[in-house]
Formats: structure tokens, C-alpha cells, sequence
């Protein structure tokens, strides 16, 4: 495999598979307004979750399945959390996350289980197509995991119960007002996040051959800056378009990546490169503003 | 539409910096081996190992810049660029990948699996107990080989013994996400409970909570003992000021902490681990056998260090016998 092509395969299945975090970073942070920062707690869960039941010899399929519905109760922990107590949204999830630190540790009982001779998903699917479970064949698994969780994400805000998630982070009082429970919509959108992110966790965990506790640190930095790069570059408007933009922005930021650490840029300086590819990302959209001489100063603007 | 624009500028800006960097690091003279190094984060017992691996290739024949590449990689702890590492090296074809700790291991292990490139490890602590290698000796299925940096609680315990006598029991402060760490606790238990000695716990998660949990000590344990815990060891100075204040003997396990004021141990130097690790790398190189028959090797240089200021603040006095064995004493 030459150069670019082993750079552009490896980036295209880590922006698909880390996609789902970024989609989950989405749901909470831009969609429901909802600073949630479970995601750092709930990615290295899923792992967990889908390798102990691995390792004890359980289908990987409903391993899967079992980290997406663990995801999906962090998720709904952090919810009551805010809704019920009326704790801050933003410690909310910090508590989360750190309670769940301690939970992975008693479900994996150890902090580190590989899984390098476990039967995974992607060694079912390498079988099934009689293919070597190489990088190709993770890109094609993930590719119908994405197409299919997408679907099914696009249409569920496109229903009644969606379009009332979506208008809960625009205008919560609004919603409130025409009668739809806010504090439900909250709950629903912060455990689907976390449970697509639990999903990615567990994807991970069986490509790479093992699962971290450390596994979480920084994915929700990953994931915002994901965010804000695919709504940098595409600018999409409809939210079918927008989360096609978080998976394209996901890819993006890990080329990048991908690129930095092909430059031998010293490995130190990584974190840095990431801090500068969020900040330019973020600023784009104002300096193309100001060079047009669209730029309206938020104080005029009606 | 200006949108568009702004999408090719920044398309080709990635294909420039793509097809440039293979002309930069493809050049070199022929008969040239390529090594990858993939280290976990930046810390002094793993850089350390890394530089012995240079030195001990370099002893070899095998001189990074002559005819050696060396392609070293960081992941800073971001377990998602673990993977990402590990891929790389494999589709770059290196001849070897060299990992410093447990994770970037199994990541190589797994994104090498079905190819030829042989993985090796360094300073893991117990590599056939995590399920890395099936055994110590033979592991014919298994592309992967390395050097352990496994330590002898039960000789630590020993010594211990021998300069604080009738303890009773021994404190362990560890971070329970380190699976070094845990497997060492559970070795300390087994020792300790040879000799009728209790062991009492206390965990960590950050190096700034050691202070605390060596304070939760106090008063409860007549020794404290610290394992090869990355987490511990980085905050060492908060535990040795707790220890020398309520005046409780400290005992790390390793020689530079020994310096930085603990007691005693029986240790080693990661450079000599790196150093062990690199000769096996060379060996490789040289065609004189596989990771699949090359067996996992432990630590060959283990030595004695003692800190005779340290264990006098801790009010304790090392006897003359122990200092007469020791091949490191510090004074200061």
C-alpha cells in the first residue's frame, strides 16, 4: 500500500467509526444546547462493556449491542442528573464522568483487556465476505454501520418527537409553552448521544484489540473539534446535510492528524496542532465574513 | 460559489503535504532498516527505555541516521492515536515495531496481525498475565516478543524486612487504572502474606491525589511501599514529605526514586531494560530469529540502591550489611 492511499484509508475509517462521537457531541452540544461532557466516560464504557462480555465468550453482535444500550443509561444518569436534581448540565456530566472512571475499572476488573485472539465483529464480517480482516474490511463495516445509523438518526429528527428535541436547545421556554415536556426531550437526546458514542467505543475497542480505561481522554475535545470543522468547511443547513458535515469534519480533523504525524513534526507538539486546527476552524467562518465585508458586530445585528 | 473555493484551496493544501512527505523521508542509502517506536507518553523511566533502545541497537551495528530510521512516535496517552501509530508503521512495511507500554502494544499486535512484521515491547510489567503472549518461553502464534520489566516484590518485601524489623504492616499506594500496577498490588499481597504481614491499600487516579492518599495513610501502616506506578511516581515528592513528617520509611521500587528519597530496593535502570529490548530488536535485524521464537525476556540487570539520608529523615538506620551489597548508596 503506497503512502496516500494507506493515509487516506486509515483517515476514512477513523472519521467513521469516531464519527459517531462526533454526532453524539453534536446531539448534545448543538442540537439540545446541552454541554455534556459524558462523552469522555461513556467511550472507554462501551469498550468495556463489549469486551468483558467478549472475552467471556458472548456473540460480539450483542456485545455491541449491550455497549450501545450501556452508553445509552450514562447518558440517561447525566439527564436525570440535570433534569431531576437540577444539577448544572455542565457538572452534570463531569460527575458522570468521573463516577464512570470507577465503574469501567469494576466492570473490566482490570484496566487494560485485550482482545487481540477474541472473535470480533469485524473477524464475523472478514468470514462471512471471505476477506482478511484488514483495514478495507473495517472501512467496509463501517460504512454500513454509519449508513445505517444515520438513516435511522435522519429520519428520527425529521419525526414529530424529533423536531421537538431540536426546538428544546433552540427555544426551551417555546417548547415548554406548546405543551411538549422539555425535561423528556433533554433526557432522550443525552442518552442517544451517549449511546452512539458507547457504540463507537465498543467499535474501537474490538479494531484495535483492546480496551483502556484511559481510553476516554480527550474524545470530547475530539469531537467538538470535529464538529466545528464540519460545519466549518461544509457550512451545511439542513440537518440532513449537517450530520453527513460532522462525519465529513470528523474525517477531516483526523487526516490532519494523520498528516501531522507523517510531517515527523515532533510528537510533543501534537495536542498543539490540534488546538491550531480547532482555532482556524472556528475563526473561518468570520474572516471570510470580514474580508466580503459581511461582518455584522453581534451588537447591531436585530 | 466562493464555498467551493475555499473547499479545493484547502484539498490541495492536503495532497501538497501528502505527496511531499514521501520524498522526504524515502531518501537514504541502500541496505537501510526502518524501525518504528511507538512510546505511550512522555515520561523519565519510558524515555529512558527509548534511549537504551537506540544505544543497545547502536552497540548491534544498527546506528539511526547510518543505517537504521528510526520513525518515533508519541501518542501523549491519546489512545485513539495508538491506533492510528500502530496502523501507520504497518503500512509503511518497517521491519520492526519497538512499543513502550501495554496499550500501543496490543494496538501494534493487533494492525500487524496476518503480516510479517514482528512486534516487540518494552517495561511491561507482565505481559503473559494480561494476555499479550501466551507464555513466557514459546509463543509459536504469536508475532510478538519483548522484555518485561517485571520486578521481585517478594525480594523487595525481604528487605524491607530486614531494615525495619517487626513491621506489621506494609501501605500500597497505586492507581488502579494501571494494569502494571494492580498486577504488582496483588504480587505485594501474596508476599506480604507469606510473612504475616497485612497490606493496606490506597488508590489513585491522578498524580495530584497522592498526597491525599498517603495522608489517609498515616497512623495505619508502619511501612509504605510504591511499585512501578507511572501515576504514584510522578507525584513521589507529596508522598515522600508525608512519609518524612510522620516519620513512615518509604520504599519505592525503582533506582531513580531511590534518589528522588526513598529508602531502598532491589531495581533497575530502564535504560537497561531499553538496552535489553534494543540487542533483541538487533538480533531481529540480523536475521538470527523471529518474534514467534525469540522468547520474552525479564530484566537482566537488577541491583541494589539505597538512600542512607533518606531513611535517616524517615528515622530509620540501614544496616552496614545492606549498604556493604548496595551498587548505588546515596548520601545526600
Amino acid at each position: 500500500m503506497d503512502f496516500f492511499t494507506s493515509l487516506m484509508s486509515t483517515s476514512v475509517y477513523e472519521g467513521l467509526v469516531y464519527g459517531f462521537v462526533a454526532i453524539g457531541v453534536y446531539f448534545t452540544f448543538r442540537v439540545l444546547s446541552f454541554p455534556d461532557l459524558t462523552v469522555d466516560g461513556s467511550f472507554p464504557l462501551g469498550g468495556a462493556v463489549a469486551a468483558i462480555l467478549i472475552i467471556n465468550g458472548a456473540n460480539p453482535w450483542l456485545a455491541t449491542l449491550a455497549a450501545l444500550a450501556a452508553g445509552v443509561c450514562a447518558g440517561l444518569g447525566t439527564a436525570l442528573l440535570n433534569t431531576k436534581l437540577r444539577i448544572n448540565a455542565l457538572l452534570a456530566g463531569i460527575l458522570m464522568m468521573v463516577a464512570l472512571y470507577s465503574i469501567n475499572l469494576m466492570i473490566m476488573g482490570r484496566s487494560n483487556i485485550p482482545l487481540l485472539r477474541e472473535v470480533t465483529i469485524f473477524d464475523h464480517v472478514a468470514q462471512a465476505l471471505g476477506m482478511r480482516a484488514d483495514i478495507n474490511l473495517s472501512i467496509i463495516v463501517m460504512v454500513v454501520f454509519s449508513a445505517v445509523t444515520l438513516f435511522v438518526l435522519n429520519w428520527f429528527l425529521h419525526s414529530e418527537i424529533g423536531l421537538a428535541l431540536r426546538a428544546t436547545g433552540d427555544n426551551e421556554q417555546m417548547v415548554r409553552g406548546l405543551g411538549t415536556d422539555t425535561n423528556m426531550t433533554t433526557i432522550l437526546g443525552v442518552s442517544i448521544s451517549n449511546g452512539l458514542v458507547a457504540l463507537s467505543g465498543a467499535l474501537v475497542a474490538q479494531n484495535q484489540g483492546f480496551t483502556d480505561v484511559g481510553m476516554g481522554i480527550g474524545m470530547i475535545v475530539m469531537g467538538l473539534a470535529s464538529v466545528i470543522i464540519g460545519e466549518g468547511i461544509f457550512r451545511p443547513r439542513k440537518i440532513t446535510t449537517i450530520l453527513l458535515a460532522v462525519v465529513g469534519g470528523t474525517f477531516a480533523y483526523r487526516l490532519f492528524i494523520g498528516i501531522a504525524l507523517r510531517l515527523g513534526l515532533p510528537p510533543t507538539n501534537l495536542k498543539l496542532i490540534t488546538a491550531v486546527l480547532v482555532i482556524v476552524a472556528l475563526a473561518i467562518p468570520y474572516i471570510r465574513k470580514k474580508i466580503r465585508h459581511e461582518w455584522v458586530p453581534p451588537a447591531v445585528r436585530m | 460559489m466562493k464555498r467551493k473555493g475555499l473547499i479545493k484551496i484547502l484539498v490541495c493544501i492536503c495532497l501538497v503535504l501528502a505527496l511531499a512527505t514521501p520524498f522526504t523521508i524515502g531518501c537514504g542509502p541502500a541496505m537501510t532498516y526502518e524501525i518504528g517506536i511507538s512510546q505511550l507518553l512522555t515520561h523519565p523511566a519510558l524515555d529512558a527505555t527509548r534511549e537504551g533502545i537506540i544505544d543497545g541497537l547502536a552497540e548491534k551495528g544498527y546506528v539511526e541516521g547510518d543505517n537504521l530510521e528510526i520513525d518515533y512516535q508519541n501518542s501523549e496517552l491519546d489512545m485513539s492515536l495508538v491506533a492510528t501509530i500502530a496502523q501507520q508503521f504497518v503500512s509503511d512495511k518497517v521491519d520492526v515495531i519497538v512499543c513502550i507500554a501495554t496499550p500501543n502494544s496490543l494496538a501494534a499486535a493487533s494492525a500487524a496481525e496476518g503480516t510479517e512484521i514482528p512486534v516487540v515491547f518494552s517495561a511491561i510489567t507482565n505481559p503473559v498475565g494480561e494476555g499479550m503472549v501466551s507464555g513466557w518461553d514459546s509463543h509459536p502464534d504469536q508475532n510478538i516478543t519483548g522484555v518485561s520489566d517485571m520486578i521481585s516484590v517478594a525480594d523487595d518485601v525481604d528487605l524491607i524486612v530486614e531494615i525495619v524489623p517487626g513491621v506489621e504492616t506494609i501501605g500500597n499506594i497505586y492507581n488502579a487504572g494501571e494494569s502494571n500496577s494492580v498486577f504488582l498490588a496483588e504480587k505485594l499481597i501474596e508476599a506480604c502474606d507469606a510473612l504475616g504481614i497485612e497490606v493496606v491499600e490506597s488508590t489513585v487516579s491522578t498524580s495530584a491525589d497522592v498526597l491525599a492518599a498517603a495522608q489517609s495513610l498515616v497512623g495505619r501502616v508502619d511501612v509504605i511501599w510504591v511499585g512501578t506506578d507511572n501515576t504514584v511516581v510522578s507525584g513521589l515528592e507529596a508522598l515522600i514529605g508525608v512519609c518524612e513528617d510522620n516519620q513512615i520509611p518509604f520504599f519505592p521500587s525503582d533506582d531513580p526514586s531511590i534518589e528522588r528519597g526513598g529508602i531502598a530496593c532491589w531495581g533497575f535502570d530502564y535504560y537497561d531494560i531499553g538496552y535489553q529490548t534494543g540487542e533483541m530488536v538487533a538480533r531481529m535485524l540480523d536475521g538470527d530469529g523471529t518474534a514467534y521464537d525469540i522468547p520474552v525476556e525479564k530484566g537482566k540487570i537488577i541491583f541494589l540502591s539505597v538512600n542512607v539520608a533518606a531513611a535517616e529523615k524517615m528515622g530509620v538506620t540501614i544496616p552496614q550489611s545492606i549498604i556493604d551489597q548496595a551498587e548505588k548508596v546515596y548520601e545526600e
